[in-house]
């Protein structure tokens, strides 16, 4: 029954993001829409990043960094070697990966606000790193980097080239949102395995969970590479769409957007930073023909929201369950 | 090098003014709070707006920012962080509301004072020069001076008066203080109120040397972070050492490493990981404090 139910409400969601929300859009004629939720997408593969790290019981707000780091990695591969972007994109992402293991084993000792503080202080070194590194190209960025390619496995041709595609804002929509269904379903499915168990018996007690024999090191560092791996294809992805990346491209705000989205969404639902994602990305555009009241309505509402439901909105759900 | 070392403490002096604040805060409720540099800006624009606007004297300026920002802490604790505390599963889902409070606080700077660099005239005009080793404005002196008498009185007070010792017994064990008579609201109000306190005062300081604007708040928030950091959070003294390191760090950082281009924040960040890699909880931070 409750599979049937996880595979029904599964089955409604893809139908939405792949026929439902592009024949709206079509109907609607708003195509300024996609860019909107390609982006919504992409930032969401990097929530869940955080999430994970949230699930093993760290405040990660360095996930800009890696955003930062694997947008860097793509665009270079692409523009200096000419790479296909699709082969660029798992690089970025183990790049991102075995980045974190270097950075993580030592800072994952640290917990709370210090490794917060920590992770924070990271997206500025990796912004600094960016200017001051000379194969960044410094402030003037990276520009002009070419829209994917085809790939071809075999001669068969898996994905069109984009810049033959008459639509390339629709490619870019199903490919943002592929890339999150299946990272979601990954992030469904550690959760639900027996690693998922053991993130969360660290979450809860790390000492009590070690002197059971839990390779609390290994979790750690092992579920912070996960993470920093979402980090890393989801700035690789941005790059692709701005076809430019700038060292201001990922900075501490948008590794505090991704926290706030894990926040907002719930910290104790998989599909939390999804909804976090699109209520603060779908708010802030809304509330752009506010004007100059937008920062205030906007931060207002996040004040009002947390006061309502500081566990976040999918706690909306457990009332429900509980008046059963 | 001397007038490295005379910048540096200067820097410092005021550095660690705001690190109190924050590390107070931090202490007493287990609260990061996000919106320090807001509240730092907001008391800056606050003795702006009394000294250049209403041409008042400066001290009338820096009183009106300790009284606003101090309301303002004290409403914000009472009517957003404690109902949150209250009702939250995991005490991080203040960062949320912490960082909701920051964009508020922009928001309403932003429609009050507008987006524009604001400065007041300068205090005290004329220049310490001695013997060409040191040259500095007599106005950062005093203000140099002011922050470290700032410091000594907030230590005073920590140390010797009635609310101080209520605040350090919260810090070090909430239950305990609590069977020993202490009311954790009123002293929690009272805590958040002084810190946001401090962090006006030292905007409205600064004010008069570098000025003031919309844009300072974050970055002035993480420096906050990484002073913490170094000494420790949640600890008085580490929050005074840390200040004074980083200040250190800035002045000779900006002369050393000048030829090399605007490296200096990488070298203090690279360090601080490293730093933080060998002894997690700071300086004089209690382990996993």
């Amino acid at each position: 029954m409750q599979k049937n139910s996880l595979i029904f409400s599964t089955g409604v969601f893809l139908l939405g993001v792949y026929v439902a929300v592009p024949l709206a859009i079509a109907t609607s004629e708003r195509f300024d829409l996609y860019y909107t939720l390609t982006a919504v997408a992409l930032l969401s593969i990097a929530s869940a990043g955080v999430w994970l790290t949230f699930y093993i019981g760290r405040i990660n707000i360095g996930q800009g960094a890696y955003s930062l780091v694997g947008g860097y990695v793509s665009a270079l591969l692409v523009t200096q070697t000419n790479m296909s972007f699709w082969w660029t994109l798992p690089i970025a992402g183990a790049f991102c990966a075995l980045l974190s293991v270097l950075i993580g084993l030592p800072i994952l000792r640290l917990r709370g606000v210090y490794f917060a503080m920590v992770t924070l202080v990271l997206t500025e070194v990796a912004r600094l790193c960016a200017l001051a590194l000379p194969i960044t190209s410094g402030a003037k960025g990276i520009t002009s980097i070419p829209l994917p390619s085809a790939l071809k496995i075999f001669g068969i041709t898996l994905i069109p080239d984009f810049s033959s595609l008459a639509n390339p804002k629709l490619a870019f929509y199903f490919m943002a949102v592929t890339m999150m269904v299946v990272a979601y379903a990954v992030l469904w499915r550690i959760v639900h395995s027996r690693l998922g168990h053991l993130c969360r018996s660290l979450q809860q007690n790390e000492e009590l969970a070690s002197s059971i024999g839990v390779n609390t090191a290994w979790l750690r560092v092992l579920a912070y590479s996960i993470s920093s791996f979402f980090g890393g294809i989801a700035g690789a992805g941005f790059i692709a769409i701005s076809q430019s990346i700038y060292p201001s491209s990922f900075q501490s705000t948008d590794s505090v957007n991704f926290m706030l989205n894990c926040f907002l969404g719930g910290l104790g639902y998989v599909m939390g930073p999804m909804l976090g994602t699109l209520l603060l990305y779908f708010g802030w555009d809304l509330l752009f023909s506010t004007g100059r009241f937008q920062l205030l309505i906007y931060s207002t509402l996040m004040i009002l929201l947390m006061l309502w439901l500081p566990n976040g909105v999918l706690s909306l759900m457990d009332r429900k369950g509980d008046r059963k | 090098m001397e007038q490295v070392i005379a910048n540096g403490l200067y820097l410092g002096a005021q550095y660690a003014l705001i690190a109190l604040g924050l590390t107070l805060i931090f202490s007493l409720m287990n609260v990061l709070n996000f919106a320090h540099g807001q509240m730092y800006v907001l008391g800056g624009f606050v003795t702006y707006t009394v000294v250049a606007q209403f041409e008042l004297p400066f001290v009338v300026g820096l009183a009106a920012s300790a009284v606003v920002l101090a309301i303002t802490g004290a409403l914000v604790e009472r009517f957003l962080f404690r109902p949150v505390i209250k009702n939250s599963h995991r005490e991080e889902s203040t960062m949320l509301l912490a960082a909701g409070i920051a964009f508020f606080l922009d928001a309403v700077i932003l429609l009050v004072f507008g987006e524009k660099q604001r400065g007041v005239p300068k205090i005290i005009d004329g220049l310490f020069n001695w013997d060409f080793l040191i040259v500095m404005p007599y106005d950062r002196i005093v203000i140099g001076f002011l922050a470290i008498a700032l410091i000594a009185i907030f230590i005073l007070f920590m140390q010797h008066s009635k609310t101080g010792r209520a605040m350090r017994a919260l810090a070090q064990d909430k239950i305990a203080a609590r069977l020993m008579g202490v009311d954790v609201d009123r002293y929690s109000m009272i805590g958040f109120a002084l810190g946001a306190m401090l962090a006006g005062v030292v905007g409205g300081l600064l004010v008069t040397i570098t000025g003031i604007n919309l844009g300072m708040g974050g970055p002035t928030s993480i420096k906050a972070f990484m002073m913490i950091m170094i000494g420790g959070a949640g600890v008085i003294s580490g929050a005074i050492i840390g200040g004074f390191i980083l200040g250190m760090m800035e002045s000779v950082g900006l002369t050393v490493l000048a030829s090399s281009g605007d490296i200096t924040y990488l070298v203090i960040f690279a360090t601080l990981m490293v730093f933080l890699a060998i002894r997690p909880q700071g300086l004089m931070g209690k382990p996993w404090g």
